[in-house]
């Protein structure tokens, strides 16, 4: 009875909003380029309507940053990782606008773009390795992963990207990869924890499909509305129940393990083609078996030849008999309410009655050009990545709580933009990224502070912290040891001991890699739920729990710890300091400091600093003549580090100390 | 710092704040992770909105001991006595006790399983506890138990994420977050937010401790009882206290001359927090080391160094305390009796019954038992009806099911009436019949004992502010002092 007193007296409150007045409820007209006072040479569309803005305001635009700060910040936004020295020569010695759009175009069309684009998206499919909660046994879904690293490498049209993960399965003539385009939404936490009701399990499964879905594509929280109508914005728990129709009809993913009270993680999921060798090695196998004799011989052939199975990966299938969808009083699933039928939310752009009625026309109904939000909040997260912060600060909120626009404009000139140009996701970054206002500098002046402290304006580059998965592949890439090799089963670089030993059913050892794959870049490291790689975790990588639209940026002393002392640091810090030692033609220190410093920081190195590591250099080169068995101790602690030859310890344990320092600079871990 | 400098700073802040709720002003502006950037002072003219307001009422507590017997103990048998329950023991439980209700394992109508285990009442309260929690009874006194907890929820993981979050999915900040946001570290060398683990994890794993959309900086940190005491803290073999701080010299002369340059504030941030660290390096492990202790406080106790118990964690939580640790967050796995439970309980009882009532003792011996919050609870209790063969079965080989309708939560210090008993349940132990106790509530009263305000305490995300206890939860104004 409170319940349903309470839902009447929130619907009555809601009644009042005016859903026209705000302004994310109306689809974006491309505006006007603002007119510009005075001719303003190399501006882009982009550039007009900042300029002008910083004009009214009085606040003068940055000088373009420097040339090699330019070249740095490109490769971090498009590929995740810093350039090394010869990468960016032809720049560096022609800085105009024909050779940086070349840059841009040549990092646009890099493989390296995707394996840097998916990790955010990633963030928002929630994407992870195993299944959370108790048991967070790990599962296989990498395809999917893979699959969007593709798709953003073959600039696949945001609208087809968001079809395929959405109702790849209801395409007509489903091909294996929009299937497999599927597992965005097979990602949500499974409970299999004996006990566990599988219903219960199921409906927070739906509800976690209908919250992810408002939020990166609607930039709105529908989550309020599964218990009573929207507070603020105009949605309805009619509306929520409406959308969780569209996800009701998948089955139940968890079952039981024969009659015991031990539940498992199932679902659909779908067989890979075997690789190459794998065929072959069947081949080869089938080949015995027929050529067999000996019955007993045939079975153990016939044994390995079964053991040989594809990887299978998670997707989205409908079952034959849709289930009914009924509203769930205070969320609920045990207390259902009236019957609903699927549907969009009456306060958005209508749901065209050719649609089908299924994931598909969602789908289609959500990337239709009518949609005044996924266009606008998609251009909004891509600038926020590229200049520091969104054009709607919060990105997670476009209702009429979040705030407002600084350049609401612009953002409807990127959003028709997207939308006119195909959807394409390359196109809009080139827009943005050949801009004078994301090539300023990032120096923060006495005129910013007095008139715009938190660059609301974009006066000035951000200077933001990378993130965890950056941070590791930087380091790599500077140390050398950056293993290219895409796709395929999550890798294990080293972590420290035990932190797998505490969680999970029959918890599978971590067992470090000690090939390729202890350096391969981030985005393919294992994620289990329980236990997040450990050095991610200090640096604010989420759990993937639930779908995450902006990760926090800390400055704390346990990633001082992480640089300073995390083996796998260790090791790229005496790589690094390998590659320093090895590197040809450089005549002295200074100049291995020179190297050192183009490596990491993609800069030259200013007399003050070179002064100060030549006396760092000193002291290490005593300290480590009088204690000899340090420098082995160093060289020989890291599990799997060779020395390469001709390299003396001591040197290395010397330098060691010069790429430590470097590695942990905060301009190591920044773009600015 | 110069004055731009100063303002830039003061206007981080200001960014920050638009996440707290309307009126708290600068939750967690003391945080030991941040006090550059939080430290800053606020500019004159602009008003007060921003200046420290905290707490919102007055503290009874400085920091909390929460331990966490994952599984959920039988409240039945170590809390809760119920002579009905043992007479009827055997028969068919009452129909609404089944019908319509949600269990975890039980699927036919079960008996009635009374405890087997004696009861004794202590101290000048007539606290009522189990034969085999003697030791807590000598501090009787300093107790609050509250015998009609209520969860919603009767699987682990939702359930450990409802008691610690509010919530029963992942995603939301825990209650050990929420008080480190609120109120920040009290010492400028360790981390607000502690977590100490016997045996694994608690089902749902790391995310009890993670800062959901807090930010990370009030995630719990794990102080770990094997290898580096916290991860990442000791130098690499061939690297010297000497070369450590040499490096960390370097690092900070170089980010010196980064800082004058581009006169990003983040940077004086991160030249602190490479001091910190460097700190933390010596303090973290003395902290952790208690040998340390007398041979009578090890003994009271009964801790063993070097050895992982609940022991230990509790004399290490009293450690923690008193350097000024807001939240020391203990988990002691196994307490999930599903069968054996006559035969295991006692023995898990034991480990816990000495260390927590020294705990207790040595807290107020202190004088620090005023100031710091204890708090002994579970996700959940256990059912009065039998789980296993209800006939035929060995008889010493039954337990009980997942209970969420009424269990047992203990509380002491900090603020807490000792020797009182807050709460009935039936006779048979299945509901409350007199004052009700949601985990909102639980939650509302640990966060007011702080000083926080519960309606008071919010982060502004995703277009609405997030609360601990959502739209619910009453202080338990019985229980306090």
């Amino acid at each position: 009875m409170a319940a349903i007193l309470l839902l009447a007296a929130w619907s009555q409150r809601s009644a009042g909003f005016a859903a026209e007045a705000h302004w994310a409820y109306q689809a974006p007209v491309r505006p006007e380029l603002p007119r510009l006072a005075k001719p303003q040479p190399g501006a882009n569309p982009v550039d007009h309507f900042i300029r002008h803005r910083l004009a009214k305001r009085s606040i003068a635009p940055s000088p373009l940053a420097k040339p090699e700060q330019q070249a740095r910040r490109l490769f971090l936004d498009l590929i995740g990782r810093p350039p090394q020295p010869g990468e960016v020569a032809a720049f560096l010695a022609d800085p105009g606008q024909r050779q940086y759009e070349w840059m841009v175009d040549r990092l646009l069309a890099s493989p390296q773009y995707g394996e840097k684009w998916a990790r955010r998206w990633l963030d928002l499919a929630r994407y992870a390795d195993s299944n959370g909660f108790q048991a967070d046994q790990l599962r296989d879904s990498w395809a999917y992963r893979d699959w969007v690293i593709d798709a953003f490498n073959a600039g696949m049209p945001f609208d087809q990207f968001a079809i395929e993960q959405l109702a790849g399965d209801l395409l007509p003539g489903a091909t294996l990869s929009q299937r497999i385009a599927t597992g965005f939404h097979r990602t949500p936490t499974c409970n299999v924890e004996a006990g566990v009701h599988p219903e219960s399990n199921r409906v927070n499964q739906v509800v976690d499909r209908v919250n992810t879905t408002g939020t990166v594509f609607l930039g709105t929280t529908l989550e309020c509305a599964q218990c009573h109508d929207h507070k603020h914005d105009p949605f309805t728990m009619n509306d929520y129940y409406r959308m969780f129709a569209f996800f009701n009809n998948t089955p139940l993913e968890v079952k039981q393990q024969g009659k015991g009270v031990t539940w498992n993680f199932y679902g659909p999921a779908l067989s890979l083609p075997l690789s190459p060798e794998k065929q072959a090695q069947r081949a080869r196998l089938q080949e015995q078996i027929d050529a067999c004799e000996v019955e007993k011989e045939a079975a153990q052939l016939r044994k390995r030849l079964n053991a040989i199975r594809p990887h299978t990966t998670l997707v989205m299938e409908e079952m034959a008999r849709p289930r009914d969808t009924r509203l769930l009083l205070r969320g609920d699933y045990l207390t259902p309410g009236g019957a609903v039928e699927a549907g969009t939310p009456r306060s958005l752009h209508s749901f065209d009655p050719a649609l089908p009625l299924n994931r598909l026309g969602l789908a289609r109904w959500l990337v239709a050009p009518a949609n005044p939000l996924t266009a606008r909040v998609t251009v909004n997260r891509w600038w926020a990545v590229f200049m520091g912060r969104g054009i709607v600060p919060t990105q997670e909120d476009f209702g009429t709580q979040g705030e407002p626009p600084t350049h609401r404009a612009l953002l409807d000139w990127l959003a028709v933009e997207l939308i006119e140009s195909g959807w394409s996701m390359k196109q809009l970054h080139r827009q943005m990224l050949t801009s004078r206002t994301y090539r300023q500098s990032s120096r923060v002046t006495g005129e910013h502070l007095e008139k715009d402290p938190a660059n609301r304006y974009f006066a000035r580059a951000p200077r933001v912290r990378l993130s965890a998965e950056m941070i590791r592949d930087a380091a790599l890439s500077a140390s050398g040891l950056l293993a290219h090799r895409m796709h395929g089963p999550p890798v294990y670089p080293p972590q420290p001991a035990g932190i797998w030993r505490h969680v999970g059913r029959n918890a599978p050892k971590f067992v470090a890699a000690t090939d390729e794959n202890r350096f391969r870049r981030g985005v393919y490291v294992v994620w289990r739920r329980g236990a997040p790689y450990a050095s991610f975790v200090n640096f604010d990588a989420p759990d993937r729990g639930a779908c995450v639209v902006e990760r926090p940026r800390t400055n704390t002393p346990l990633q001082a710890l992480t640089l300073l002392n995390d083996e796998a640091y260790v090791e790229m810090a005496l790589a690094l300091a390998a590659r320093i030692v090895a590197e040809p033609g450089l005549a002295n220190d200074e100049e291995r400091i020179g190297f050192a410093f183009r490596v990491v920081l993609s800069r030259l190195a200013k007399p003050a600093e070179v002064d100060y590591l030549m006396q760092l250099l000193a002291k290490r080169g005593e300290e480590l003549a009088a204690h000899p068995k340090a420098a082995r101790q160093l060289v020989g602690g890291v599990k799997g580090w060779r020395m390469p030859p001709g390299v003396k310890a001591r040197d290395l344990a010397k330098w060691f100390a010069v790429a430590n320092v470097l590695l942990n600079l905060d301009e190591a871990i920044t773009k600015g | 710092m110069d004055r731009l400098q100063q303002r830039f700073l003061a206007e981080s802040r200001r960014e920050f704040l638009k996440h707290t709720g309307v009126g708290i002003g600068a939750l967690g502006l003391a945080s030991v992770f941040n006090d550059r950037l939080f430290a800053a002072p606020s500019e004159p003219g602009r008003g007060d909105a921003s200046a420290p307001r905290w707490p919102h009422v007055a503290p009874r507590a400085k920091s909390v001991i929460y331990i966490h017997l994952v599984g959920g103990p039988s409240q039945l048998d170590l809390f809760d006595s119920k002579p009905e329950l043992a007479k009827r023991n055997g028969e068919k439980c009452p129909d609404d006790m089944f019908q319509d209700k949600q269990l975890a394992f039980i699927r036919e109508h079960p008996t009635l399983l009374g405890s087997r285990f004696g009861f004794h009442r202590h101290g000048q309260g007539g606290l009522e506890l189990s034969e085999h929690l003697p030791h807590l009874g000598s501090v009787a006194d300093d107790l609050a138990l509250i015998r009609t907890v209520r969860t919603e929820q009767f699987n682990h993981a939702p359930a450990q994420l409802f008691l610690h979050t509010g919530f029963e999915r992942f995603g939301r900040p825990g209650i050990g977050s929420w008080v480190s946001y609120g109120l920040g570290s009290a010492n400028r060398n360790l981390p607000g937010y502690v977590v100490l683990i016997t045996g694994s994890v608690a089902g749902a794993g790391n995310s009890l401790w993670g800062s959901g959309f807090l930010p990370t900086i009030h995630q719990g940190v794990e102080f770990r009882n094997q290898g580096d005491p916290v991860l990442f803290l000791s130098n690499p073999a061939g690297v010297t206290p000497k070369s450590r701080r040499d490096i960390v010299d370097g690092v900070n002369a170089l980010n010196r001359i980064a800082l004058a340059d581009v006169g990003d504030p983040e940077i004086a941030t991160r030249i602190a927090q490479y001091e910190l660290a460097y700190r933390m390096q010596s303090s973290v492990p003395e902290l952790m080391d208690i040998r340390r202790e007398s041979a009578a406080t090890l003994e009271a106790y009964g801790a063993k160094p070097g050895k992982a118990s609940l022991a230990n964690n509790c004399l290490l939580a009293r450690r923690l305390v008193e350097k000024g640790v807001r939240f020391v967050q203990l988990f002691d796995q196994g307490w999930d009796h599903h069968s054996g439970l006559f035969k295991s309980l006692p023995n898990k009882a034991r480990q816990l019954d000495r260390p927590v009532a020294a705990l207790i003792a040595d807290l107020r011996e202190r004088g620090l038992l005023d100031e710091t919050l204890v708090v002994i609870g579970a996700e959940f209790g256990r059912t009065p009806m039998l789980q296993g063969r209800s006939n035929g079965g060995a008889p010493n080989n039954v337990g009980r099911d997942h209970h969420r309708e009424a269990y047992s939560v203990l509380l002491a210090g900090g603020g807490v009436r000792g020797g009182i008993t807050h709460g009935r349940t039936d006779e048979l132990g299945y509901g409350p019949v007199e004052n009700p106790v949601h985990i909102h509530d639980l939650n509302a009263t640990i966060l007011h004992l702080l000083g926080l305000d519960h309606e008071r305490l919010t982060y502004r995300v995703q277009g609405r502010h997030f609360r601990l206890t959502d739209v619910h939860g009453e202080i338990v104004n019985g229980i306090l002092a």
